[in-house]
């Protein structure tokens, strides 16, 4: 068997504009994701009945698949409400909910880690609770939690090959009508796959520079 | 003037740990707190400026009863220092900005000015050299005296220790307790948890003993450590020395 890049070649450009879903459903989701995972990660360790409903909301997304969220929220919840809306919007809530949940749970470790002592210290020298979050909790528990954070963002971006069933054009759908025009299927998944892989290869080292940058105050 | 008045404090229903404290503190004195284990020193020491809420009974200083919801605990906190076992630290945050960190937020310094007190204490506890160090590149006994000088830059007139030394090597242990006897009878009130016999004996004018979470005793250490009041307060001195 012989590969045909040159056959390839011609639609390169549209393949690789498939990266542009991935890169800004991914940037979006893990923005609200951060977001729900921090308000998660408060209210879960506050406990009582709405830390139970987060509580119960973080061990369900963490416990269903992603593929299945999406197919859930965009084909079986218009059934029930009577209304369609566009896949994107079904791309955004689920993963950002999906994430949230992830990363509610690597804040609450984040905050939970943090030395009991220095915010004691912090308190008997008078500083207010507010200052205590701010500029003892956070910086020192954001350190501390980036390795994992910036794990849960590659793999949300990885977990983002599955928005062609709700019809975004992203990487795999390009390459699938690649496949169907020119019936070659090894050279287009080749590159989704490495582009793939660079996309988080990029992102590891963004995280890696951001931990260097934040190691001290 | 730390007046303490029917003190108690329970963790829980079946942990009881102070019964009925009753003390005042006098200014400028120097008072040492010792006993065995367990025994609520800690606990003490910490209701004094409310890291535990006292159960019942109240803690008055200078006439404002500490204890009360409706006291500014700022205010109160700004005339207590405290050094910590485990030093504390902040460990994002070099030596000088851990000292200048509250002087900004609680104090409202300037910036510029806070560094510089903050410089100027560090040089006091012998640290001039060490000012731009992180918490993890100090021995214990230099993070201890970091911990020393924030508590005192922030001019408290009282300094809350709670075992000091007790993580500290002998070496270490010596600068400082060097450091905090140099501060003794400089006006400040200082009430120092020890496990340390000759430090309690030398520098305190009193000797707190504690047990079964009461104050058992008040002697100065001559008395104490001759002609301590309680049989298990001897017993105490007898297996310290
Ligand atoms: N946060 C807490 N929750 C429950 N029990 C506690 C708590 N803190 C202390 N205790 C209990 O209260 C009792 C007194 O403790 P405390 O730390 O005040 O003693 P101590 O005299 O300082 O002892 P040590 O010399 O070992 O430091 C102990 O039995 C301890 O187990
Ligand atoms: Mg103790």
């Amino acid at each position: 068997m012989t590969l045909r890049f040159d056959r390839l070649g011609p639609y390169l450009p549209f393949l690789l504009n498939g990266i542009w879903p991935v890169i800004i459903l991914s940037l979006v989701a893990a923005f609200f994701g951060c977001v729900i995972g921090f308000i998660a990660a408060l209210a879960k360790r506050r406990g009582g009945a709405i830390g139970k409903i987060f509580g119960a909301y973080i061990d369900f997304f963490r416990g269903t698949p992603a593929f299945v969220q999406l197919y859930f929220v965009h084909m079986a919840l218009p059934q029930i409400l009577k209304f369609n809306w566009p896949g994107w919007l079904s791309c955004v809530i689920v993963f950002s909910l999906n994430s949230g949940a992830y990363l509610a749970e690597v804040m609450r470790a984040g905050i939970e880690g943090i030395d009991r002592g220095q915010i004691e210290a912090a308190k008997a020298l008078g500083v207010k609770s507010k200052d205590i979050t701010r500029d003892i909790i956070v910086p020192q528990a954001l350190r501390k939690i980036l390795p994992a954070m910036f794990n849960e963002f590659i793999a949300l971006t990885k977990e983002t090959s599955i928005v062609s069933v709700v019809g975004m054009m992203d990487l795999m759908r390009r390459s699938s009508i690649i496949q169907g025009t020119l019936y070659i299927t090894f050279e287009p998944l080749l590159v989704v796959l490495v582009v793939y892989y660079l996309l988080n290869k990029i992102l590891s080292f963004c995280g890696k520079c951001l931990e260097r940058k934040l190691k001290y105050d | 003037m730390i007046k303490v008045e029917h003190l108690y404090k329970d963790y829980a229903e079946d942990i009881k740990v102070l019964h009925d404290v009753n003390f005042t503190f006098e200014d400028g004195k120097t008072y040492a707190i010792i006993g065995s284990s367990g025994g609520g020193k800690s606990t003490f020491i910490r209701c004094l400026n409310m890291l535990e809420v006292p159960t019942s009974g109240t803690i008055t200083l200078d006439g404002t009863v500490v204890n009360d919801p409706k006291t500014d605990l700022t205010k109160i906190r700004e005339k207590m220092g405290m050094v910590f076992q485990n030093f504390n630290l902040f460990e994002h945050m070099v030596a000088k900005k851990n000292v200048a960190y509250a002087l900004m937020k609680v104090k409202g310094m300037e910036k510029e000015q806070a560094y510089e007190k903050a410089v100027e204490m560090l040089e006091k506890v012998g640290l001039g050299h060490r000012v731009n160090s992180y918490p993890h590149q100090l021995s214990g006994g230099e993070k201890q005296r970091v911990a020393i000088a924030r508590a005192l830059a922030m001019e408290p007139e009282i300094l809350l220790c709670d075992e000091p030394t007790s993580a500290l090597d002998p070496e270490m242990t010596t600068e400082v307790l060097k450091v905090l006897k140099s501060l003794s009878h400089t006006g400040l009130t200082m009430i120092v948890v020890t496990h340390e016999m000759a430090f309690a004996r030398e520098v305190a004018d009193y000797i707190l003993y504690m047990d079964q979470g009461e104050i058992t005793e008040c002697s100065t250490p001559a008395e104490f450590f001759t002609n301590a009041k309680t049989e298990r307060a001897r017993q105490f001195v007898a297996n310290m020395l």
